[in-house]
């Protein structure tokens, strides 16, 4: 078996050259599904494989493409490549160096639900990533893996490309919709779900990046092969974004299931000068904050040990936090972000971000009260499931776990 | 008359390919990068001419330059050294390196150079993570990321970005 189910490129070199794609087996997942599969048999093929959805809900891929009915027409098919989570840099590194991959399991996708015409949604700053992917586009319509007629069948797919413009938001599927329609990201209110009004207010299917870059060996190869890699509950790999204090940061690709030691000790070679491990966040900014014991660094990376953690596997950003950081310094610089990142729409998370960000400059203080920590923990609370969109929910979950699984950074004597 | 449906004509012919008809709206954020590419800011003039192109009101153009940071509606600097001060970077010193470059341009950050060339501002996480203290530079080459930075490389583009401008 090859190594890599996705960083196929660090073995394959120039894979983001489409003779050399062509020539290591590339399209063929496509080719198979087009001239040999039914849509309705992709959908069942991806179901049995267990594949859930790699931009942080875990939600199973092949369901979700169930959910389209067949009486609204057209079908689309967005490929979320926001990629905006601070500690997430792996949709990027597939972007740039296994580009077909992606765009095979996005043509596969789409044939899948009937839809004739794909939007691939980058971020604004993945400026050169668009360019180049624009051309990838025009080199898979050239070669015939794109276009009108593919392999010979009645089917006919384009692929177009939009940039955003900055704004983390416009992650969240529905504010990326708006996105692409020309407006301002703000999340839509749910019912009605993308899957029956999307895009145009038609039927549409959204997916990560690299969960669209699994399919093409999932219908090549079939459900069964690709349940070999991971556990019985998370089956497949994971592209794993080290990053903090560690020696080796960077992606690492590991089936579901690998321990946090392996990625943090094995493979990420460890911390750097001398410091211990204190805090693991491996949802990036939008973590459940996991206090970095043996037992902890044991646990498997799946959905469901995560969990059990009380925390949640999320991008599988994992930033490691080693002791020389102190957690108050760590959740100003989070709330900072979901203040800044905040659509506006909603009060709860609006003011509930502005009062966090106010107070937690004020923990920061050396005059610091105990009366600061607890209103901020408070402020979180009240937010608590009473966001319009999951951004909100985000802000909360590191700043309640810093308080309350980390307190002695939150003590008034702690050397201030 | 509307300078930007004629200075674009040929990408808007292409942008309206892309989208449905009934949607031009759509074209909006990449006319607006156009825009921004060519000129390092989106006039109110612009907006307008975009609106109309569109077929929208010129507040709605607005609001979308105004909700989107990568869109400026004033004229900075004509590059922005966009430097992420967000959670991983921050653990690999980009608060550090923020303001020692600040201090190398004689400016605070979000200030912009006395040649008027570059801005430097604090942007949340780029996506890059792991190789930090980095920025992007936006200007009319579109955006480029710089990567591992020290402030003796990162000055070292900014003299680079001065010396073409001489030839400029
Ligand atoms: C605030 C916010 C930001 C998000 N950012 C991203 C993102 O950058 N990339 C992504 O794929 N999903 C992101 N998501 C999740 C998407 O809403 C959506 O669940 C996902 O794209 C579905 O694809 P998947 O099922 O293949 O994971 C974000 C969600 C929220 C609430
Ligand atoms: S929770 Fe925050 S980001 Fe989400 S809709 Fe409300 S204001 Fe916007
Ligand atoms: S935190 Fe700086 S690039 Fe992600």
């Amino acid at each position: 078996m090859s190594k890599y189910l996705l960083l196929r490129h660090l073995e394959v070199p120039d894979l983001h050259n489409i003779k050399v794609y062509v020539k290591h087996g590339g399209f063929a997942g496509l080719k198979k599904a087009v001239t040999r599969l039914q849509p309705a048999q992709v959908i069942e093929e991806v179901k049995a494989s267990g594949l859930r959805g790699r931009g942080g809900a875990g939600f199973p891929t092949g369901l979700k493409w169930s959910f389209l009915p067949n009486n609204l027409w057209p079908h689309y098919v967005v490929a979320n490549a926001d990629e905006s989570e601070p500690g997430t840099f792996k949709d990027r590194e597939l972007l740039e160096r296994n580009p077909f991959q992606f765009l095979e399991g996005l043509a596969i996708a789409s044939f899948a639900v009937k839809a004739h015409d794909a939007y691939v949604y980058l971020r604004g700053e993945f400026w050169q990533q668009a360019v180049f992917l624009d051309n990838c586009i025009v080199e898979m319509q050239k070669a015939g893996y794109l276009g009108d007629k593919l392999f010979g069948t009645p089917y006919s797919l384009r692929i177009h490309t939009h940039l955003g413009a900055g704004a983390y938001i416009c992650g969240e599927e529905t504010a990326l919709l708006e996105s692409i329609e020309g407006k301002i990201g703000q999340p839509r209110l749910r019912p009605p779900f993308p899957a029956v009004e999307g895009l145009y207010s038609k039927p549409t299917v959204i997916n990560n990046v690299e969960t669209l870059a699994n399919l093409p060996f999932i219908i090549e190869n079939g459900a069964s092969k690709f349940c070999e890699y991971g556990t019985v509950k998370s089956p497949g790999v994971k592209i794993f974004s080290l990053s903090g204090r560690v020696n080796k940061p960077g992606n690492y690709e590991l089936p579901l299931g690998a321990t946090f030691r392996e990625l943090i000790f094995g493979l990420g070679g460890g911390i750097p000068n001398g410091h211990k491990i204190k805090a693991i966040m491996q949802a990036g900014a939008s973590s459940s904050i996991i206090l970095a014991d043996d037992k902890a660094l044991d646990t498997p990376m799946d959905y469901e040990s995560v969990a059990a953690l009380g925390a949640q596997l999320g991008s599988a950003s994992v930033i490691v936090i080693d002791d020389s950081v102190s957690l108050d310094w760590l959740i100003n610089k989070t709330v900072h972000f979901f203040k800044h990142e905040s659509c506006g729409k909603c009060t709860p998370c609006r003011e509930g971000t502005y009062w966090m960000s106010h107070l937690t400059e004020k923990v920061l203080q050396k005059d610091r009260s105990a009366e600061d920590v607890q209103l901020l923990n408070t402020v979180a609370r009240q937010m608590q499931n009473k966001c319009l969109c999951a951004l909100g929910e985000f802000s909360i979950m590191a700043v309640m776990t810093a308080i309350e699984r980390f307190p002695e950074d939150f003590t008034v004597t702690n050397g201030r | 008359m509307n300078q930007t449906a004629i200075k674009y004509a040929r990408e808007i012919e292409a942008l309206f390919a892309k989208y449905p008809e009934e949607h031009r709206q759509s074209a909006v954020m990449p006319l607006l990068h156009l825009v921004h590419q060519d000129n390092s800011f989106i006039s109110k003039h612009a907006i307008n001419d975009i609106a109309e192109i569109v077929g929208i009101s010129t507040t709605e153009v607005a609001s979308v330059v105004g909700f989107y940071t990568l869109y400026h509606d004033h004229p900075e600097g004509k590059y922005r050294f966009q430097i992420c001060t967000d959670l991983s970077c921050a653990l690999q010193g980009a608060d550090e390196f923020l303001r020692a470059l600040c201090a190398a341009l004689e400016i605070d950050p979000g200030g912009t150079t006395k040649d008027g060339l570059i801005t430097v501002e604090e942007v949340m996480c780029l996506a890059a993570c792991d190789k930090g203290p980095l920025f992007q530079v936006q200007g009319k080459d579109g955006i480029s990321y710089h990567e591992r930075q020290t402030v003796e490389s990162a000055m070292q583009t900014v003299q680079e970005l001065r010396e073409q401008e001489k030839h400029e």
